[in-house]
């Protein structure tokens, strides 16, 4: 049981006294009588970003659908901010689904407004400002009246992330959101989310299976294994921002993290 | 197999302007029906006081046309089927909302209206005019019933199946009930609606026909039975082809509002 040991000293590293923004303990879901997750432990700090890998059926979904609020019953606790994601804790937590998800028949400026927190009403003046600003920050400034169906690949899932930033949660979560895309665009919107999660010092949780993804945009990786699913261990990336793809860290680390998934 | 389909994709290009002309290939079958249909009146292989000459009936339409006695039995049928898809389709949308929102209603009301669909028109009849007379509202009713079924069940169908990824979408942002029926659910199902009411129309003519044959003093239906007991073929006819050109005419009508409105 090595992976017990190594959640228990990430933990200790990165809590530093606080209670964390995001704190999973003993978390486990079963779907009927497949288990998917079992006995996880995670502490997201403020401002951190944090990644999640593992191998397809691993879990990595269900620990985001369990965050967002999505699932109702789980065994084990789950918290943001110190509230259980079961009452107020979700309503704290923005998602970006894997697929953009995305209204076909509103407008990109209508898909960001839906983000935008309950007590905003969205055809005011303020509420458009604060859509316009999110739009120049994901850069679709100029693609305000677009339909999604006008839209690339990319630039749907940058509208998602608009509308995940327009909730202005306490924890940004991400499944996989460029998956989809060639290795291009993936690059580029990988930077694109730096710069955002730069400017706005947000919190975020990343799921992907991409471990060069996860190494360069991250300060902890969590690598979750096993069926079903659990923590098997966490990299720390020491390696400076910003950072070079090519980092002799970064590359040691995505070592480390392949090493940890037994590939 | 390849360049034969580059060669069609080519041709398409160049020549816009036949691709323009396409519906007009539509016409063509129906005009050499009319050809024939004439040729055979006119070589005697019908007799005209069975089926009359496609010009007679014509001269028939346009001389009732003129003495003004077409419009009245063209708007009141036109009214009869309007206010009918109205009250039916209101009744639809309200029930398929319901059925559609709540599953308690679902398992209630689904089962009766998913049997009522298959009740043809004719049966109505005989129950609507002991309950009404022979006024317009039995009339009326009977054509809501026809427009309602389809409304209904698209919507109620278009409602549960509304998309579960977007669904997640509306929880995780917390947009609440009214908020997501309003910005989610609604346009979700506006294709749904637009389709059902397509289909509502469609049988509105349908019931209009059972309608008026049986019981008016006016309308296509009864100008068709008219015919009928007038021994008037060209009448019969003249109003089948209104009833096809009416019929097609509120078709296009909904389709134009669908393309419209759905235009993502």
């Amino acid at each position: 049981m090595s992976s017990t040991g190594d959640a228990g000293a990430a933990e200790e590293g990165t809590t530093r006294g606080e209670s964390p923004l995001l704190g999973v303990s003993g978390l486990g879901k079963a779907y009927g009588d497949t288990v998917a997750l079992r006995d996880v432990d995670l502490s997201v700090a403020d401002g951190e970003f944090v990644s999640v890998v593992g191998p397809s059926g691993c879990g990595k979904s269900t620990l985001l659908r369990v965050l967002s609020g999505l699932e109702e019953t789980f065994d084990g606790r789950a918290t943001v901010a110190g509230a259980d994601v079961r009452e107020e804790g979700s309503d704290r937590v923005g998602m970006v689904f894997q697929e953009p998800r995305l209204l076909p028949w509103a407008t990109v400026r209508e898909n960001v407004s839906v983000g935008l927190p309950a007590e905003v009403d969205p055809d005011t003046e303020g509420a458009r400002e604060r859509v316009d600003g999110l739009l120049d920050q994901v850069d679709l400034g100029d693609f305000a009246d677009a339909r999604p169906g006008e839209l690339s690949g990319g630039m749907a899932q940058r509208v998602s992330l608009a509308r995940g930033l327009a909730y202005e949660p306490a924890v940004l979560l991400l499944d996989e959101p460029f998956s989809a895309l060639d290795a291009l665009t993936k690059r580029e919107q990988q930077d694109h989310l730096l710069d955002v999660w730069d400017d706005r010092d947000a919190t975020v949780v990343l799921v992907t299976h991409d471990v060069a993804e996860a190494a360069y945009l991250s300060d902890r990786v969590v690598v979750l294994g096993g069926q079903p699913g659990t923590v098997e261990r966490v990299v720390d990336i020491g390696a400076e921002r910003p950072r070079d793809r090519t980092d002799e860290a970064l590359l040691d680390a995505r070592e480390t993290i392949t090493d940890a998934l037994g590939v | 197999m390849a360049t034969v389909s580059e060669a069609g994709g080519f041709g398409d290009d160049r020549l816009p302007s036949l691709d323009r002309l396409r519906w007009a290939l539509g016409l063509v079958v129906p005009a050499l029906l009319v050809v024939v249909w004439h040729l055979l009146v006119a070589t005697g292989v019908f007799a005209s006081h069975q089926l009359p000459a496609p010009l007679t009936v014509v001269e028939t339409l346009y001389r009732m046309a003129v003495a003004g006695e077409l419009a009245g039995h063209v708007s009141v049928t036109v009214q009869r089927v309007f206010f009918g898809v109205l009250f039916g389709a209101a009744v639809g949308v309200a029930f398929g909302t319901l059925t559609g929102v709540s599953g308690l209603a679902s398992d209630l009301l689904d089962p009766l209206f998913q049997s009522g669909k298959n009740i043809p028109s004719l049966a109505w009849v005989p129950l609507f005019l002991l309950w009404f007379g022979i006024g317009e509202v039995a009339k009326v009713t009977l054509i809501a019933v026809g427009a309602f079924f389809p409304v209904y069940l698209n919507l109620s169908t278009g409602i549960r199946n509304v998309d579960e990824d977007l669904l997640e979408v509306v929880e995780v942002y917390d947009l609440g009930r009214i908020e997501s029926l309003r910005r989610v659910v609604l346009p979700a199902v506006l294709p749904n609606l637009l389709v059902g009411l397509r289909g509502g129309v469609g049988l509105a003519w349908m019931f209009v026909v059972a309608a008026e044959l049986i019981a008016a003093s006016q309308g296509l239906g009864f100008l068709m039975s008219d015919g009928r007991v007038m021994s008037r073929p060209d009448i019969i006819v003249g109003s089948i082809l209104l009833f096809a050109f009416f019929g097609n005419l509120s078709d296009l009508l909904v389709k134009g509002v669908h393309d419209r409105v759905v235009d993502w």
